[in-house]
């Protein structure tokens, strides 16, 4: 049962073939089982899960009508803040820390009945392409053990590939949902910005930042996708408008008349040979259901890491002075002599961890004064000329596509001290949070050269969600008639304890 | 092309206050050296014509309507503080010479 998919999974529920109770317990068995391997996990809520699980079995028992993920359990990234559970955003900084409040988004599972197994490994402050910056030890890609399973949210992406949940939260700033679900053969989306609220998401890089669904298939995500998104007045950058229809789009199969185009700049010299050919014949797929093909150029996109480690690191290094020893998390070197300031100082040098002092140094000297316009200033103007290239790609196409990553997963320890190679793992997701459009990754296949997953990533236009989830649905469709069987069936058995 | 101090960096981790040690602060130098070389390349295109955007949106002053609604008690909004007292945060001395 574990091995389906949550739509499998919630149809089971509604035909009261299995209970809640039943599902969440064989899915905490699982992490019992291969956790201690995969490391996807950095808190259990054993207890909490199957209460939840039993409360959806009550309702359902008295007839009342249910969401339709109801019942299916969800593995919760550590960045968002749930009641009285455990959240690090995998910093030492926020060791023990249990918000008193729930986040938009887990207030939205909640009310669905989607029931919250724990929370999940993730790069500190979802700053990070591997796991390996989370202060809480690095998570495992289930496909090689010896592998990263992408970042910042990679205990998310491994936990779905590993079977221990069937859907998962994860939070995009740069590809932190694309990357890891392209390493791991599973599906993540980033919605538009400002389509999940992002209330009671540890803020990384505010105007960046953006909470999605991550699963196995692209129905499923869509279907987590209408469960989380939507207006919400506690976010002000959040969009009011009717949530785009995705779970009918995934659902259509069909893209014939759709034009979809290439993007020119995200291929050729630093992709891995497999990655480019799993792509061109997923993209052969599209042209077989009916779709036009068009290559697009978006000249602006290779000045659009440069600028993304000018403004992430600007905002975060504004966003993580709130984590000053006063009000919550750590306090480190208050024997009652030090003052505020030199507490302050010693807490941050402990609580926070090489990444993270790197980004929050790099955003300080990019917004001082001298240097502003230099970096940060033309960093904004990059952005603009970004914008200005997808308005022009969407007008000659209705989504975008390219690989997610250059690379399939590498070796963990592999990059760790190099931070621009790390960097250059995001190449082709940071463009789409630049502009705030929508960019999904589903798996293409393994990669010849290595058998290791390859991500297709398709971008659509602000609020055209549903269009990358009815192209992704189609070509999923057309690549499971070909494989014969999910990407994941062939990934390595996991050692059970 | 841009050249940045062990002096600068030592300014920046006071101005983020940081503690940092002799050896963080050489290394994150060298590094940082390395990382605004790269990111420099902006300016490349980044010219006196093109606006700048701050934000995916343009939106400007979203209020809510001010009424009002439930709020943390004050023993939830405390129960993450490392330290308190009489429903307020305890902190160590800001004011004056602590040393």
């Amino acid at each position: 049962m574990i091995r389906n998919s949550a739509s499998v999974m919630a149809e089971a529920l509604a035909k009261k073939e299995i209970t809640s109770v039943e599902l969440t317990q064989l899915h905490l068995d699982r992490i019992d089982a291969v956790d201690s391997h995969v490391h996807a996990f950095l808190h259990v809520d054993r207890e909490g899960a199957l209460s939840q699980a039993a409360a959806v079995d009550a309702k359902r028992a008295a007839g009342e009508k249910l969401s339709p993920l109801a019942g299916v359990p969800l593995a919760l990234k550590d960045v968002m803040t749930q009641k009285g559970i455990p959240t690090t955003a995998g910093s030492k900084i926020l060791e023990g820390w249990r918000p008193p409040y729930d986040s938009t988004v887990v207030s939205r599972l909640k009310a669905n009945g989607i029931v919250i197994l724990g929370k999940t490994n993730m790069d500190e402050f979802a700053m990070g392409s591997s796991t390996e910056n989370s202060a809480y030890g690095t998570t495992h890609n289930p496909w090689d053990l010896d592998r990263i399973p992408g970042g910042s949210g990679g205990g998310s992406a491994a936990s779905l590939a590993a079977f221990e949940a069937p859907l998962a939260i994860g939070t995009d700033t740069g590809g932190s949902i694309r990357q890891p679900a392209a390493v791991t053969g599973t599906v993540g989306v980033k919605p538009t910005y400002g389509g999940v609220s992002r209330y009671g998401l540890i803020a990384f890089s505010s105007s960046l930042d953006q909470a999605g669904p991550c699963a196995r298939t692209v129905l499923d995500a869509a279907l987590l996708h209408e469960a989380i998104a939507g207006y919400d007045k506690k976010d002000s950058t959040s969009i009011n408008a009717p949530v785009p229809a995705v779970v009918a789009a995934a659902k259509k199969l069909d893209v014939k008349g759709l034009k979809i185009g290439v993007v020119k700049e995200l291929s050729g010299d630093g992709y891995q040979a497999g990655v480019r050919s799993r792509f061109d014949e997923a993209l052969q797929e599209l042209v077989a259901a009916g779709a036009e093909i068009v290559e697009v150029s978006c000249p602006n996109f290779e000045y659009a890491l440069a600028a993304y480690y000018l403004i992430a690191p600007s905002e975060a290094s504004s966003n993580l002075a709130r984590f000053d020893s006063m009000r919550y998390g750590i306090r480190v070197g208050d024997d009652g002599n030090a003052g505020a300031e030199e507490v302050m100082k010693m807490t941050r040098e402990v609580g926070f961890g090489k990444e993270v002092k790197r980004r929050i140094i790099l955003g300080t000297y990019a917004l001082s004064s001298g240097y502003y316009d230099a970096y940060y200033g033309s960093a904004q103007k990059v952005r603009t000329l970004i914008v200005q290239d997808f308005a022009k790609a969407f007008a000659q196409a209705d989504v975008l596509v390219s690989p997610t990553c250059p690379t399939t997963a590498f070796k963990i320890g592999e990059k760790s001290d190099d931070p621009l190679a790390m960097y250059l793992n995001d190449i082709a997701t940071i463009p789409v949070n630049m502009a705030g459009v929508g960019g999904m990754s589903l798996p293409a296949g393994l990669s010849p050269d290595d058998g290791l997953p390859v991500g297709f990533q398709i971008m659509s236009a602000a609020m055209k969600d549903d269009l990358m989830y009815q192209v992704g649905g189609t070509l999923e469709a057309a690549l499971l008639s070909k494989w014969g069987a999910p990407i994941l069936s062939q990934a390595p058995a996991l050692a059970t304890k | 092309m841009t050249a940045i101090s062990r002096d600068e960096v030592a300014h920046l981790a006071m101005l983020a206050r940081i503690e940092m040690t002799d050896s963080e602060l050489d290394h994150l130098a060298s590094e940082m050296d390395v990382i605004l070389g790269a990111v420099a390349r902006v300016q490349e295109v980044a010219g006196q014509d093109v606006p700048p955007t701050s934000h995916p949106l343009a939106l400007s002053n979203v209020f809510r309507d001010d009424v009002v609604i439930p709020s943390l008690t004050p023993e939830e909004a405390l129960s993450g503080a490392p330290a308190k007292a009489d429903q307020r945060f305890k902190v160590p001395q800001i004011l004056g010479d602590a040393e």
